[in-house]
């Protein structure tokens, strides 16, 4: 799976980085970085939760 | 296993459907609203609806899009739940057709809330509140006619979002708060007061202290408009459009008569029952904080999905007769007002201790922290989303209001 994330919609709530912060730093620039865009599969429940909590629907998911 | 009942298609109610066919309920699962635009996401339609960026399919929660066999019935409003009969009446919203009882094995109970509106203003032209699609795409027609001012009434998170959009716009806006203080009671004297200076700063005429005596009219057609507010000192605004932000009354009418407590919210236990079968969730559901020892109401965004899921999973738990999980976040929630980010976790109260620990105020950037002797109880940050966050997380873990200060001091 591979992580995209639509940096026109995201807004810096860093709600991804309180669920998963092994792939998602919100910076001291306020910018979203994505530290593991290919996570392993054992990463899918905190991903899938980051999606669905994301408040601009700005994370999405891959299948490779 | 039978039928489950969701009563609120917002989020707490679709995320509680959803949990309960992720966690595998079997049985039909109906989720009702009064709502015939539900389900949708509603903090843009304060913003980027309310601005013109952003259309109806943008908002459309990812809840909505999966394939959750959920049997979605949309347009009715819940009158009555008889809890020992197990059926739920309905009518048809806003006067259509529909007329249904449903009978459920388990309830969710998640009407959230509508907005107030200020007495003997119904039916007056130009006058607005900002809580469904609906509303939101009404005020926008307005806007968009560019009035020459908007009074915005109530400077609480929806009042201070829809001046900011209306600000965007390129509108003159006056926003008026019956507090000396905005967000006082949620923010504390202090930290209100610096959000009322980012007001002051975008440019808009902010009236404190002082409430709406009534709205000035004319009648056109046959119809009756706004043209102004009158306020409590005398002075009269002239506007033409009027945007009521007030806060919200639950809907919890339809359960006066089902022997539920209803006492600010459905009062439930701490894994948001209500009753046996029967949880709460999102912005009416009152449940006990052992985390911040005291009964909490929370009408977060964030609060509704979690709540949703935990109410849920409170059900699944009775149906395999298993302990229903603690429901005890820690709340948070965002608020973005000009080019500002305000966010707050925790639940702190006004008379807290509040230490500016990064950034400055005068900046609008910094990150604040709430106490009560050792107690951590806020972290508030504006335009410091990972100050915030990661306050968050500690404070999930316990974190001690000294320790914080000291984490914060440590570069």
């Amino acid at each position: 799976m591979r992580i995209v994330v639509d940096f026109d919609l995201c807004e810096s709530n860093a709600v991804c980085m309180g669920i998963a912060p092994e792939i998602f730093e919100v910076r001291d620039d306020d910018f979203l970085y994505v530290l593991d865009e290919n996570p392993p599969e054992s990463m899918r429940a905190k991903v899938e939760e980051s999606i669905q909590r994301c408040p601009k629907q700005a994370i999405s998911l891959v299948e490779d | 296993m039978g039928t489950a009942l969701v009563v609120g298609a917002s989020l707490a109610g679709l995320h509680a459907a959803r949990t309960l066919r992720l966690g595998g309920h079997e049985g039909p699962i109906i989720v009702a609203d009064a709502d015939v635009d539900a389900p949708y996401d509603k903090p843009p339609l304060s913003k980027q609806v309310l601005a013109g960026e952003w259309e109806r399919d943008r908002i459309v929660l990812p809840a909505a899009t999966e394939d959750l066999d959920l049997d979605l019935r949309l347009g009715l409003r819940a009158t009555e739940l008889d809890a020992s009969a197990r059926t739920v009446a309905f009518a048809g919203a806003d006067g259509a057709d529909g007329a249904a009882t449903v009978a459920f094995d388990q309830l969710v109970i998640a009407t959230g809330a509508a907005a107030r509106r200020l007495p003997d203003t119904a039916g007056i032209a130009g006058v607005h509140v900002v809580r469904t699609l609906h509303d939101s795409l009404a005020l926008r027609a307005e806007l968009e006619a560019t009035p020459s001012r908007v009074v915005v009434i109530g400077a609480g998170f929806i009042g201070a979002e829809v001046a900011s959009t209306c600000r965007r716009r390129g509108l003159e806006v006056t926003l008026v708060e019956a507090l000396s203080v905005p967000l006082e009671r949620i923010l504390g004297a202090e930290m209100g007061r610096v959000c009322a200076a980012v007001h002051v700063a975008n440019g808009v005429d902010l009236r404190l202290g002082v409430g709406v005596d009534h709205l000035d009219t004319i009648e056109v057609g046959g119809e009756s408009r706004v043209t102004g507010v009158t306020l409590t000192d005398g002075s009269t605004v002239v506007a033409d459009v009027v945007v009521v932000g007030i806060g919200v009354q639950l809907n919890v009418d339809w359960l006066t008569e089902s022997g539920l407590t209803i006492d600010d919210g459905v009062v439930c236990d701490a894994s948001l029952r209500a009753a046996p079968g029967i949880v709460a969730a999102g912005d009416l559901a009152r449940y006990p904080s052992a985390r911040f020892d005291r009964m909490l109401r929370i009408e977060h965004w964030e609060t509704a999905i979690a709540g949703g899921e935990a109410a849920a999973r409170t059900l699944l738990a009775e149906q395999r007769r298993e302990s229903a999980p603690v429901f005890d976040p820690v709340p948070w929630f965002w608020s973005d007002q000009y080019d500002r980010k305000i966010q707050l976790a925790g639940r702190p109260q006004p008379s807290d201790e509040c230490v500016v620990v990064e950034g400055s105020t005068e900046e609008f950037r910094f990150v604040a922290l709430y106490g009560s002797g050792d107690r951590l109880t806020g972290v508030l940050g504006m335009n410091r989303p990972r100050h915030v966050v990661q306050m968050r997380m500690a404070m999930e873990e316990g974190i001690t209001f000294p320790a914080a200060l000291e984490r914060m001091a440590t570069p």
